[in-house]
């Protein structure tokens, strides 16, 4: 079960050793553009949502990248814009304990209420 | 936990269908498949913008060359949501480049093909995004959650692409007799090339299923090919044009069309490099790329400078 290895050739996964190469190495970059994560407001009265992540140079780069990638459609009316390094995540091993205080408490559900007919569309 | 636990959950999170998210715990195997994977249809989408960016400057119309534009550009888009979500699994987009110019990491050999004739921009967008269009309609469900999201974006985006291709080589169908040739030569050349991009025959590996099991994939090799061979014989009929294959014909019994033996000798040969255009389309991506070094690292410092500045004031 640990030692599982991935023989079969699917559709655009050719393995490597099938493929060549070469030691070409690309020139070292001596700067890396940051990685953002791009959220963008769809309608207006909408919430922003998250798109997808780019690098830019700064913040205007990356509104301006945000625009030609993600919204070439019209499918943005705003974009925000944050530096991926920023954000601060749940940790999903803790999920357990972490949503666990909200499990039994099925009283904060309109279902929880059995009330008669007359006024159960309430 | 042991491994074996982890690796527990992790199966039956996927068999309960849910998704696989970045921080979560997954097998080595599983990300590397798909680093792989995603960094080569990500290579794919850039490599693939070469044969059709060749006809820019020629598209025949206005109209066409807008066209022609607006579907390459695009092609950099899918390019990039799948660099991203590929870099959401910890592989750095420098490398994927890297590994990109190296060799090391291949993309759909489909572009090793030189696009020669107008015809030729029909041809790719019907026949080379019809095809993509399967496999990434089936991976729109793909078990990773990143990379799930980027092909139902690429996904809605795509439809146009076989839209106009089909729609370019029809206006050539109804053209003169010499229109009319380039469409069916054009069709002659890209058939098997495109048949060939769903890879090897099903029967050609016998060993473990994984990347079924990890629902990476959903659909063989073989699955995706009928799929598609049976949905363009009977496209090609409107267009008045036919498929280089004479055994291709449809079986009542199967309920699909038989078609003829590709040629694998020529699939891995294109694999290994030795494509009419392997060479051609590195040089390319490797000369841009270090022709554009010096605007990322001018873009760098004007950042910041400019962070200097309102610091400053
Ligand atoms: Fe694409
Ligand atoms: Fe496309």
């Amino acid at each position: 079960m640990t030692h599982t290895f991935i023989k079969k050739l699917y559709y655009g996964d050719i393995p490597e050793e099938k493929g060549g190469g070469s030691n070409y190495q690309t020139k070292d970059d001596s700067t890396t553009w940051p990685l953002w994560e791009v959220f963008i407001r769809s309608k207006q009265g909408l919430d922003h949502k998250h798109a997808g992540s780019l690098h830019a140079a700064d913040a205007q780069m990356a509104i301006e990248n945000a625009r030609d990638v993600y919204t070439r459609r019209m499918e943005g009316v705003s974009i925000w814009v944050v530096e991926s390094k920023y954000i601060n995540a749940s940790n999903p091993e803790e999920a357990g304990e972490l949503y666990e205080p909200a499990i039994d408490k099925i009283y904060r559900h309109p279902t929880f209420y059995q009330l008669p007919d007359e006024v159960n569309h309430m | 936990m042991p491994v074996q636990d982890f690796e527990q959950l992790f199966q039956q999170k996927i068999d309960a269908e849910d998704k696989i998210e970045p921080k979560d715990w997954m097998p080595d195997a599983y990300r590397k498949t798909n680093i792989r994977q995603i960094s080569q249809h990500a290579h794919s989408e850039i490599v693939g913008m070469l044969p059709e960016g060749n006809w820019i400057s020629r598209a025949p119309s206005l109209k066409r060359k807008a066209i022609l534009i607006a579907k390459v550009q695009d092609e950099a888009g899918h390019g990039l949501y799948l660099y991203s979500a590929a870099e959401t699994l910890g592989m750095s987009r420098e490398e994927m480049i890297n590994d990109l110019h190296s060799g090391k990491a291949k993309y759909s050999s489909i572009f090793n093909y030189p696009s020669l004739t107008w015809a030729d921009m029909g041809a790719i967008g019907w026949l080379v995004d019809g095809a993509a269009i399967l496999n990434q309609v089936m991976l729109c469900r793909t078990s990773y959650g990143p990379y799930a999201r980027a092909m139902v974006r690429i996904c809605k985006e795509e439809s146009f692409h076989q839209r106009q291709g089909f729609e370019t080589l029809l206006v050539l169908s109804r053209g003169t007799d010499e229109q009319k040739a380039m469409c069916q030569d054009s069709i002659n050349r890209w058939w098997w090339p495109s048949l060939m991009m769903f890879g090897p025959k099903d029967s050609e590996s016998t060993n473990s299923d994984q990347s079924m099991k990890w629902k990476i994939k959903r659909k063989t090799n073989d699955e995706l090919r009928q799929n598609f061979i049976d949905m363009i014989a009977e496209q090609i009929k409107v267009l008045g044009m036919t498929l280089p294959d004479d055994k291709l014909k449809w079986n009542e019994e199967r309920k699909h069309y038989d078609f003829g033996e590709i040629d694998w000798d020529e699939f891995w040969s294109v694999v290994k490099g030795n494509g009419p255009c392997n060479k051609q389309r590195l040089a390319a991506r490797r000369k841009a790329h270090e022709e554009g070094q010096w605007v990322r690292e001018a873009a760098m410092a004007f950042a910041e400078k400019r962070k200097l500045k309102t610091k400053a004031a």
